[in-house]
């Protein structure tokens, strides 16, 4: 069995309530770095422990958190980002559920860490009753010493509170969270400045995903390298993994950053491969942004190495033929499944949630989906699949915020990787809405 | 002072100057476009990326190129620092590109637009567009809406450049003027229909790059390219008084402020010069403004050294 640092415990009756929580070690971190260890010997820990970001872009942590800037009197915030939205990942709702005092747990140390007083959890609107069970065990934290003044007698204060979104992809970007905690619109800042200098009204500040928190714990508890031992290279420790899609077992999963894709795929323990027996045919293993592969990419990388459930690994070939791990949400596609109808409804997610801050991010996702409309719906051109390259590559790169990215990868990826089948569109439309909605005998329309 | 070279010429700038504004000392034709920067108004610029450029190097410390291209009006220069506009062909297409984005949904109603002439979404494309387009589906539109007696807001027209935003948040001092809805069904938008109620709300129509907030008290009054500008003062307990009033024979036909060759306005004006302050007498005329255009309908009327006279 693989050895679980996050949800070790999520499965026990009543670990979403404190007392249960505390049995199992819960709050050791806390008494351990507020007790024994200065806060910088706490980021030490994190950066010996080699943690990346969890939140998509795998920045280690503790780089990030060494970033922070530190004028005198002038206060620092951290921020947790649970406004888990990109499709295909739901890990942090999971913990989020399970193991709430997980995270509360994390933020105390890594606040105490950052020398943060005041620390915010903003969770995305959709995810309306976990702010119930947060708000909960944050209560029964404060009511037991682990927050407010004078944390268990060390002299460190610490406030925690959970924000509300309104719902918004983009407020998962982390200036535009900011502007969304402060009260404004979630537009993305233009950077520099970066958060670390001037983020959460003005002050620094450090945003971190949900699970690099409650990763935390376990390095603070059994020390940075215990951490840095699992894993493989620059992926150390475990990752959450959302696997979905056409698998038997869907669900959220801790690995060992050091088993191969194979494996995750196919072994009982994880997804229990394909369901009804079918056959792969593609699968993005990082998140909607991220580059689809198509099957013979998945297992192996370009080079015929086996392709490895690690950063680097998934990353291999870069966008010509490899992929990222990103969020770590892992979907799997079987023969059956249409990549210009999945690429479609990628970017019609992406047009819908683009800020509409800059030219080509508002008009690009737009201009996108609808060409993509009309090639899955039967009224596409030849010259469509171009024209899709085209808009992607002017929308890359050109961005204020990622989101431009995240947008134009999947679709430069799909058409790069699976060409035929968007060609199969334009020249015989009525097979492929066929297959794709069984309309034998319904006019095709544009 | 830090040094800069754009284009192969190399020019010594304030500590914080920002790539476009050192271009802008230089001047010429390697100053990139602006549709939202304005240096007038806190906080603008960055959304439009019109003004691409690329850094082929970071500074005399970190001679490291820029992985990508960066927003001149945002990107503050190094010592040494080497950039690239018009030169570089990959800063000429993505302005192209950029062009294109904001025209795909564009009306393209020009002969119909009170702007039209001294629009710098008809500069851009005039520059940087292609004759036809690649769009094939239904433009956006909006309804028409009256902010206020003064102020027309037709937001089909509108760039997304948030320069009114910026204005109304500037000048006025109650905010209820900004954006609504997201991606591209954003929309500019009093907070519900309300009027921008403030002596200075006028300003928005000067600051807006394209026709989407327009004059009421001057719509299809005329084409401006048959007005005469002409720089005229008058004391005012408002706001500075200096002003451009636009005369057609002995009438006064509108009044703005006075922009720049680069379409921005360093002195804001009050609604009561702008829009009550229309009979001749109330002026004194200092004389023809030197208007410098670069767009399609200047070509044949605001021409180089000629005064603007007809
Ligand atoms: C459009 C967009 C959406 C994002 N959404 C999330 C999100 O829902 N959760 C998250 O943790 N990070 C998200 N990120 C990444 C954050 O900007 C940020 O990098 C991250 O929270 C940093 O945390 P980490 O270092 O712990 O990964 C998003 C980024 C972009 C550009
Ligand atoms: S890239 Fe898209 S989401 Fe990001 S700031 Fe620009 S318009 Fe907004
Ligand atoms: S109305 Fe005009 S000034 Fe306001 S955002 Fe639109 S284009 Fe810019
Ligand atoms: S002028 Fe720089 S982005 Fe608009």
């Amino acid at each position: 069995m693989a050895r679980k640092l996050l949800l070790e415990h999520a499965q026990v009756p009543g670990i979403n309530t404190y007392e249960v929580y505390r049995k199992h070690g819960g709050y050791r971190s806390v008494e351990k770095a507020l007790k024994t260890m200065s806060p910088d010997e706490v980021v030490d820990e994190v950066k010996k422990s080699g943690l990346r970001g969890r939140g998509g872009a795998g920045f280690p942590t503790g780089m990030k958190w060494s970033f922070l800037a530190k004028p005198e009197g002038v206060p620092r915030y951290l921020v947790c980002n649970a406004d888990e939205s990109e499709p295909g990942t739901f890990k942090d709702r999971y913990l989020m559920e399970k193991i709430p005092h997980l995270l509360v747990e994390g933020m105390i140390t890594s606040s105490y860490a950052l020398g943060a007083n005041t620390s915010y959890i903003y969770i995305r609107g959709e995810y309306s009753w976990i702010l119930f069970i947060l708000e909960k065990a944050i209560a029964e934290a404060y009511a037991n010493g682990w927050l407010g003044k004078n944390i268990q007698g060390s002299g460190y204060d610490l406030d925690l509170y959970v924000n509300i979104g309104g719902g918004a992809y983009i407020c998962g970007e982390e200036t535009a969270l900011i502007e969304s905690l402060e009260g404004k619109r979630g537009n993305p800042r233009i950077k520099p400045p970066f958060p670390a200098v001037k983020g959460l009204w003005q002050c620094p500040t450090v945003v971190n995903n949900v699970e690099t928190i409650a990763a935390v714990v376990p390095i603070v508890n059994d020390g940075g390298e215990e951490y840095a031992k699992i894993g493989i290279g620059k992926s150390t420790g475990t990752k959450l993994i959302s696997a979905s899609g056409n698998i038997n077992k869907p669900g959220v999963y801790e690995i060992e950053m050091n088993i191969s894709v194979e494996e995750f795929i196919y072994s009982d323990e994880w997804c229990g491969g394909i369901k009804n027996g079918k056959k792969l045919k593609a699968c993005v293993p990082g998140g909607s942004s991220v580059p689809i592969l198509p099957h013979f990419l998945v297992c192996k990388t370009a080079n015929g190495d086996t392709r490895m459930m690690t950063y680097e690994s998934l990353a291999d070939g870069g966008f010509a033929t490899g992929s990222m791990l990103g969020s770590g949400g892992f979907i799997v596609y079987d023969e059956d499944q249409c990549i210009v109808r999945n690429t479609w409804n990628f970017a019609r997610f992406y047009a819908h949630e683009s800020c509409g801050q800059c030219s080509p991010c508002r008009e690009g996702t737009g201009w996108m989906e609808k060409v993509l409309h009309r090639l899955e719906h039967g009224g596409g051109k030849m010259s469509d699949i171009d024209l899709l390259v085209d808009v992607a590559k002017k929308i890359e790169g050109n961005t204020i915020c990622p989101l431009g990215d995240a947008a134009a990868w999947p679709v430069s990826a799909a058409i790069r990787h699976f060409r035929e089948e968007f060609e199969w569109h334009v020249n015989d439309p009525k097979a492929a809405m066929e297959r794709n909605y069984g309309l034998v005998n319904e006019k095709v329309n544009a | 002072m830090p040094k800069v070279t754009i284009d192969g010429q190399t020019i010594e700038v304030a500590e914080g100057t920002t790539i476009l504004n050192a271009a802008r000392q230089i001047g010429g034709e390697l100053v990139p476009p602006a549709m939202c920067y304005y240096s007038t108004l806190k906080g603008s610029g960055g959304k439009c990326r019109t003004c691409l450029v690329r850094v082929t190097k970071g500074s005399e410390k970190d001679p490291r190129p820029m992985p990508k291209l960066v927003a001149s009006c945002q990107t503050m220069v190094m010592d040494g620092m080497e950039v690239a506009s018009k030169s570089d062909p990959s800063v000429v297409d993505a302005r192209a590109a950029v062009t294109e984005f904001l025209l795909i949904n564009h009306p393209l109603d020009c002969p119909i637009c009170d702007q039209a002439g001294e629009c710098h979404l008809q500069d851009l494309a005039f520059e940087h567009g292609k004759s036809n387009t690649r769009y094939e589906f239904e433009r956006r539109t909006f309804e028409k809406i009256d902010i206020g007696p003064y102020i027309k807001l037709h937001m089909t027209r509108c760039i997304m450049c948030f320069r009114c935003v910026f204005t109304a948040q500037q000048l006025c001092p109650e905010r209820v003027h900004g954006i609504i809805h997201r991606g591209d069904h954003a929309e500019i938008s009093t907070f519900i229909e309300k009027s921008i109620d403030s002596e200075f709300s006028g300003n928005v129509i000067d600051v807006c790059p394209v026709g989407a907030l327009t004059d009421r008290t001057f719509r299809f009054k005329s084409r401006v390219w048959f007005l005469n500008p002409m720089d005229a003062h008058r004391d005012c307990p408002t706001c500075s008084g200096k002003a451009v009033v636009w005369m057609y024979g002995g009438e006064i036909y509108r009044v703005t402020a006075r922009k720049d060759k680069y379409g921005e306005v360093h002195d804001f004006i009050c609604n009561t010069c702008r829009f009550h302050t229309k009979e001749k007498g109330s002026w004194t005329i200092e004389g023809p403004r030197d208007l410098d255009r670069h767009s399609v309908i200047s070509q044949n009327h605001y021409e180089h050294g000629e005064k603007t006279v007809r």
